[in-house]
């Protein structure tokens, strides 16, 4: 046996090392003082780039965009105090919408924990429950057991954040380092319960108006030819939640497109009458079931998600599977019956023809639908789509052809305005071949408006769409329709001159109210590489439709 | 609502759960975190070292409500739990211990 070689490294170069060896190449993030070493370490490293970004919470959303887009956990970084409670609500987003994120923050010297000391905040306290898992490191040595631990865990099963705070002292501290641990990949995840499975398929196959209910978790499992091969196998009629968007093409016969609050009509009448709800890596989520009393008031459920607590949560599942949902599909696909069911899929179908999804304006690129649809017809499948929150990532989610999964890069579960841009740079960022654009709002686009100035420096192949009702516009909506068109605090009175702001950031813009051919306009614009604002107003009334009250069934949509 | 009287409290079913847990100075918060956020009380919290003290065992005297089910899936999700177990309230843990709460 060969005797192993010694190396004498500081804790900030066995974080920069352990990271290396995982396979980052890009990370996030914003120095101070706490975490200064592990900064000087990373000067050192000839593999990672070190992506500056102008808040921490933009940092967060660059790697989060790094992580949606391939799937692989991604690293930030903010030093204490202020630098990690600015982290915060990234984490908090990728936790509640399942993304693999390694957040890293420094901690004042461990001698001063507890002291009230500069920048000591309780990092370890505060993410606890916005995290899977959290650590705060007492030794250099531990982090060798710690850092590919966090890997392991954030990438592993459901996937989520992990934080680890690093105390300056325990960065400083110098070991000896003889052999290096493996790198943290994804545990294997147990084979499904057999029996289960096949009970499953003979539900599917006795049913007479089944319906497959997809969710995030598909996306994550990389699943998504395996749900498309069931449905046509079984002829299961399909919906899709926010997060699945992508996961079977939208113009699939068997596609009913997204469900719940803003789903079409026709999507939310045929659940109301399926016998059978086959859900996949989905959680039930309030915008997707509207009150839950009334969703599929008839159906039995089955319901396959990775993680067991998803179980029985909201609805109790006739069969519940616990398993990695690629793996559980792999197994009910054999045991399903090829099956035509012409009467189901007739009535789906007479449902759609009565209760489409309108899209007015669809034509008229001066419209938000139409808009969209303009940017979509100079792009193919290959580029990735982001939003930020508000009616327009509602309008891309009805109106957008999305066709490929992790195409779609959305914040779903905590639906946080500033996720957009950021996320766009980290998408491109990973994916440099890419063409990535960011739809955004008026009152989206100013929470990390200071990213711009990332966007240019990185060069990344960015167009953002910024849709401008001169509104709060999801704000503006609800209190049109449900409190007395009592308009308060939703429309903007002052309105900056986004063009400049752009270019102020150094991010080339357009303005297509300008343009004369707008169609033209945006190909030119779409088609040039690097960062590029393409700024378009929209009429402040235009609302998103069908939409389902809030506490209401899905039946009783308004409008559509 | 969360204001139960004494005797409406004693009423009510329990729960005694034990928890082999890693022992650090996190994982307490990191338990009763999740009963807080639900606003689900807890009773009784005992907890000491088992063996070397690596790990430890927590006992958690709670209330029996319908979201003890979904609130034992989400403590056996914890990276520091290493099992749970459900005992009924008869369990003496509490019980011997009632003496020091007098
Ligand atoms: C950080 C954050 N604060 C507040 C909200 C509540 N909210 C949801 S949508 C919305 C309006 C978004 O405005 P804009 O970005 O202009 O999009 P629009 O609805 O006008 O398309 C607000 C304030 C939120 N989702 N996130
Ligand atoms: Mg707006």
């Amino acid at each position: 046996m060969s005797k192993p070689t010694y190396e004498t490294l500081s804790g900030a170069q066995i974080v920069v090392r352990l990271l290396e060896r995982q396979g980052v190449r890009t990370l996030a993030g914003i120095p101070g003082g706490a975490i200064l070493p592990i900064y000087d370490a990373l000067s050192q490293s000839a593999l990672i780039h070190h992506v500056l970004a102008r808040h921490e919470q933009g940092g967060g959303f660059i790697a989060q965009g790094i992580a949606r887009a391939t799937g692989v956990p991604a690293v930030c970084m903010a030093s204490s105090g202020p630098g990690a409670t600015n982290l915060l609500t990234a984490i908090a987003d990728a936790k509640l919408d399942s993304i693999p994120l390694v957040a890293i923050t420094g901690q004042v010297p461990r001698a001063m924990i507890g002291t009230d000391a500069f920048q000591e905040v309780d990092t370890y306290g505060l993410s606890i429950p916005i995290t899977k898992h959290n650590f705060l490191l007492n030794s250099a040595e531990d982090l060798l057991e710690v850092i590919p631990r966090a890997f392991r865990i954030a990438a592993s099963g459901r996937p989520g954040p992990v934080l680890i705070d690093i105390p300056k002292d325990v960065q400083n501290q110098v070991v000896e380092v003889g052999e290096w641990p493996a790198v943290g990949v994804a545990e294997v995840v147990p084979a499904p319960a057999a029996e289960r499975v096949a009970l499953a398929a003979a539900m599917i196959n006795e049913a007479s108006r089944p319906i497959l209910y997809l969710g995030g978790g598909v996306v994550h499992s990389a699943a998504s030819a395996a749900a498309v091969a069931l449905a046509e196998k079984a002829a299961l009629p399909t919906v899709m939640t926010l997060m699945a968007l992508g996961a079977m093409p939208v113009e699939h016969s068997l596609s009913l497109g997204m469900l719940g609050m803003h789903g079409a009509r026709f999507t939310n009448l045929a659940l109301d009458e399926c016998d059978l709800l086959i859900a996949v890596g989905a959680r039930f989520d309030d915008r997707a079931t509207g009150k839950v009393a009334g969703f599929c008031p008839q159906a039995k459920i089955v319901h396959i998600d990775i993680d067991p607590s998803e179980l029985d949560k909201i609805k109790t599942a006739h069969v519940g599977i616990a398993g990695d949902v690629g793996a559980v599909l792999q197994t009910l696909l054999p045991a399903v019956e090829a099956q035509q069911r012409l009467a189901w899929l007739s009535r789906v179908a007479s449902l759609k023809a009565a209760h489409p999804l309108r899209l007015p304006g669809i034509d008229d690129p001066r419209t938000p639908y139409g808009l969209i649809r303009a940017v979509a017809d100079c792009l193919d499948d290959q580029a990735t789509i982001t939003t930020d929150v508000g009616q327009h990532q509602m309008w891309v989610a009805q109106a957008y052809p999305l066709r490929r999964p992790r195409q779609w890069l959305t914040s779903g579960g905590l639906g946080t305005m500033g996720f957009g841009m950021p996320a766009a740079i980290g998408a491109a960022l990973a994916e440099p071949e890419r063409t990535v654009v960011c739809f955004t709002g008026d009152g989206s686009i100013l929470m990390n408006v200071q990213e711009l100035v990332t966007a240019a420096e990185e060069g990344v192949n960015v167009k953002i769409v910024l849709m401008n009702n001169s509104s709060l516009g999801l704000v503006f909506q609800q209190q049109t329709m449900f409190y007395g068109e009592r308009i308060y605090a939703s429309k903007f009175k002052g309105m900056p001159d986004f063009v400049r702001v752009a270019e102020g950031f150094g991010v080339p813009a357009i303005d297509l109210d300008t343009e004369s051919d707008p169609h033209a306009a945006l190909a030119a614009a779409l088609s040039s590489r690097g960062p590029m604002l393409i700024h378009a107003s929209i009429a402040m009334h235009e609302q998103v439709l069908p939409m389902v009250p809030p506490g209401a069934a899905n039946k009783d949509m308004i409008g559509g | 609502m969360n204001t139960i009287s004494r005797t409406e409290n004693q009423a009510l079913a329990r729960t005694v759960l034990e928890l082999d847990v890693y022992n650090h100075p996190g994982v307490m918060s990191h338990v009763v975190g999740l009963f807080s956020r639900r606003a689900y009380n807890v009773e009784g919290i005992l907890v000491m070292p088992v063996g070397g003290g690596v790990t430890s065992r927590i006992w958690l005297l709670v209330n029996e409500d319908e979201r003890l089910d979904q609130m034992v899936k989400q403590v056996e999700k914890l990276e520091d739990v290493l099992a749970v177990r459900r005992h009924g309230a008869e369990h003496e843990v509490f019980v011997r211990l009632e003496e020091f709460f007098r």
